[in-house]
């Protein structure tokens, strides 16, 4: 079976003063059937790569192959068979939401009913509403039923969820998990780590134009080695030296933040009681401590140093 | 998988030509200011210069006539001899009054007859002021034939009264012409930028949809914008000023057509690269304003200079105004407007090339 997508080496240069380089070697499959992450920094590359995935932008260099088709070649096969939605679209405020899918169905040569897309992604009350009235959250699902309404292999969604309520982020990912149990193949670009972990079968952390890591999130974040953190804050920080922890038991990293220490920790039960009384002995009292499982955030921070919010947009 | 196999069997309903037609048709009546712009603007065009430059009756001249009780036979014969054309409204008043009636503009010209019979009659207005000389030579003229002057040359003269020779006959081909200019400009222009903005042609660019028809949409859904906005047009020319077509209807139709098509081409044009409602604004002023002055939509384009003629008989308004004016006031058929035809139809094709060439979906 032939890969949903499959990039390799690409390049996205931008011609200018100075030419900037968006996509530097980006290497990517995703498999049919499968929905897939783009995690990433804003900046890092993704819309830049989505776009080429969706024919909208040209690689300066590399191979693109989608659904086992090539732009270029069979432009129109590819554009009936994906379906998208850019990271910001204003649809036609006039337009109603049953006149603007049946505006977009118009165009594919087979597809699904406008009523029965408006069915899935839950806006029949709002058919009839036009556009403008509609809130942010259900401005999302139009635009992801837009990208449905052909009733595609391959769905590219940039962003689906940036700028949303916790409440219609949720309503968002039932939606794209529902697709996916259509059997429909899902590509999402996020800087939203728990929207990767929560949605993905298996994600590709982007960073300065390549891809840094991939796998299921699981793996990724297995293979930092320890699975837990221990966050913690002292009362007078300034008075103790990361080096004085390193040498715990089952501790395998120390990071020390503005304010707080960050541990990565194999098994808690052993770092937890040496670290207190290490504590203790130096005659450090804490101001505050917590302890979590790692998270695709710990992926990114341990591979580039950087948090993946504070991650700013290059030129 | 629960792919429906119902949605494989409804190809034929959807047709996107005319969904897009649709899509502009609905964007546009649910806008209410721009029903004013495109409809109500050049109605109101209409009734302004109509009733600025409506056919007055002949004004009378106000001409006030010096009181003087040792000249008492003179002002009488003054009095009768104006008097009896209605050309004058003429007053008796004592010379102080006639000063300052003069002096604040509600009399043209003072009459002082002499005080002896033989005198000289004077005659004391502002040359400044072209009522004054008006009203000089007029008053002049009509003493001296009461004094007995024979003109040796005769003359006849006709005042133009009939629809078709009024400013306002040539006025309203001026206007259609126009709202032909401005509306394919911004009905085209400003939708496609707004498209642009708003990242709409990057969307509709991800999807199947033919180009053409993306472009046809537009240009049709125009032309159809148009048809109410003719008729309000002519209908209300001819309703309250009673403004024919001399010409053939069909003629002027086909006219319509092809300058509405070429000004949607140029608009296209304008709006193929620019990337905000600013650019492009500007850019249609700028394309407007030297037609807007020199094509002949107020006044004859050759009133101009010579030398700028054939820059001025090459913009693209110029022709469709002279051809419009030839199918309305003087029925002229199209064969014979094949210059202006060919030259709307240049820039009609041109414009559409180029645009398609230079046309930026993202």
């Amino acid at each position: 079976m032939t890969a949903a997508i499959r990039c390799t080496d690409l390049v996205k240069r931008y011609e200018g003063r100075p030419p900037v380089e968006a996509v530097r070697g980006l290497n990517l499959t995703v498999e049919c059937g499968e929905c897939f992450g783009l995690l990433g920094p804003n900046g890092a590359g993704k819309t830049t790569t989505i776009e080429i995935l969706e024919g909208l932008s040209e690689p300066t260099a590399g191979d693109v192959e989608v659904l086992g088709m090539r732009w270029g070649r069979d432009d129109a096969a590819i554009k009936e068979r994906i379906g998208i939605s850019l990271q910001e679209t204003r649809l036609s405020e006039k337009l109603q939401v049953d006149e603007t899918l049946t505006l977009f169905r118009s165009f594919y040569r087979r597809g699904l009913e406008p009523d029965e897309v408006i069915r899935r992604v839950s806006l029949e009350e709002k058919a009839t509403a036009r556009v403008g009235k509609l809130s942010g959250g259900q401005r999302q699902r139009l635009a992801v039923a837009c990208a449905l309404v052909g009733d595609p292999d391959l769905l590219l969604l940039d962003e689906p969820t940036t700028g949303l309520d916790p409440q219609s982020r949720r309503q968002l990912w039932d939606l794209i998990r529902d697709l996916r149990a259509q059997g429909r193949t899902v590509l999402l670009t996020t800087h939203y780590m728990d929207e990767a972990e929560r949605l993905c079968d298996r994600v590709a952390v982007v960073d300065h134009g390549k891809v840094i890591a991939q796998g299921t999130p699981r793996r990724l974040i297995a293979e930092l080695g320890s699975e837990h953190v221990v966050e913690f804050t002292l009362e007078d920080p300034q008075r103790m030296a990361p080096l004085e922890l390193a040498d715990l038991p089952a501790v395998r990293s120390v990071r020390q933040d503005v304010d707080h220490f960050c541990l990565s920790v194999t098994e808690l039960h052993v770092a937890l009681p040496a670290l207190l009384e290490r504590l203790r002995q130096t005659g450090h009292r804490l101001a505050g401590l917590t302890t979590r499982h790692a998270s695709l955030e710990d992926v990114f921070v341990t591979l580039t140093g950087r948090h993946l919010r504070d991650g700013e947009a290059q030129p | 998988m629960n792919r429906e196999l119902p949605s494989t069997k409804v190809t034929k309903r959807y047709s996107p030509l005319g969904q897009l037609i649709l899509a502009r048709l609905r964007e546009f009546y649910r806008e209410p200011e721009a029903i004013f712009w495109v409809y109500g603007f050049p109605l109101l065009m209409v009734v302004a210069l109509g009733i600025a430059f409506r056919n007055k009756p002949v004004e009378q001249m106000v001409v006030d006539v010096q009181q003087d009780a040792a000249a008492e036979t003179q002002v009488r014969f003054v009095w009768e001899a104006l008097s009896k054309d209605e050309t004058f409204k003429v007053q008796i008043n004592d010379p102080a009054l006639c000063q300052r009636r003069l002096r604040t503009g509600k009399t043209a010209l003072i009459v002082v007859p002499p005080s002896a019979s033989g005198g000289a009659y004077a005659y004391i207005f502002d040359p400044t002021r072209e009522e004054g000389r008006l009203a000089q030579s007029k008053v002049d003229d009509a003493l001296q034939r009461a004094a007995g002057r024979v003109d040796p040359l005769p003359v006849r003269t006709q005042a133009v009264q009939e629809p078709g020779g009024r400013y306002i006959d040539f006025l309203v081909p001026g206007l259609l012409g126009m709202s032909l200019m401005g509306g394919g400009l911004w009905g085209v222009g400003f939708v496609i930028v707004d498209m642009r903005i708003r990242k709409m042609l990057k969307r509709f660019l991800a999807t199947p949809m033919r180009k053409s028809d993306f472009l046809l949409g537009i240009l049709f859904s125009r032309l159809l914008f148009m048809v109410p906005e003719i008729f309000v047009l002519l209908g209300f020319a001819w309703l309250a000023f009673g403004v024919v077509v001399q010409g053939s209807l069909l003629a002027l139709v086909i006219l319509i057509l092809l300058g509405a098509a070429t000004f949607a081409g140029i608009g296209l044009l304008v709006a193929s690269r620019a990337k905000t409602l600013e650019a492009v604004s500007g850019l249609m002023n700028l394309v407007m304003l030297p037609m807007w002055v020199l094509s002949g939509i107020f006044f004859s384009s050759e009133r101009f200079p010579v030398a700028m003629q054939p820059f001025i008989q090459a913009l693209p308004l110029t022709p469709l105004n002279d051809a419009l004016r030839a199918v309305m006031l003087e029925g002229t058929s199209l064969p014979q407007l094949w210059p202006q035809m060919a030259i709307l139809a240049g820039w009609a094709t041109g414009s559409f090339v180029f645009a398609l060439r230079w046309f930026r979906w993202n």
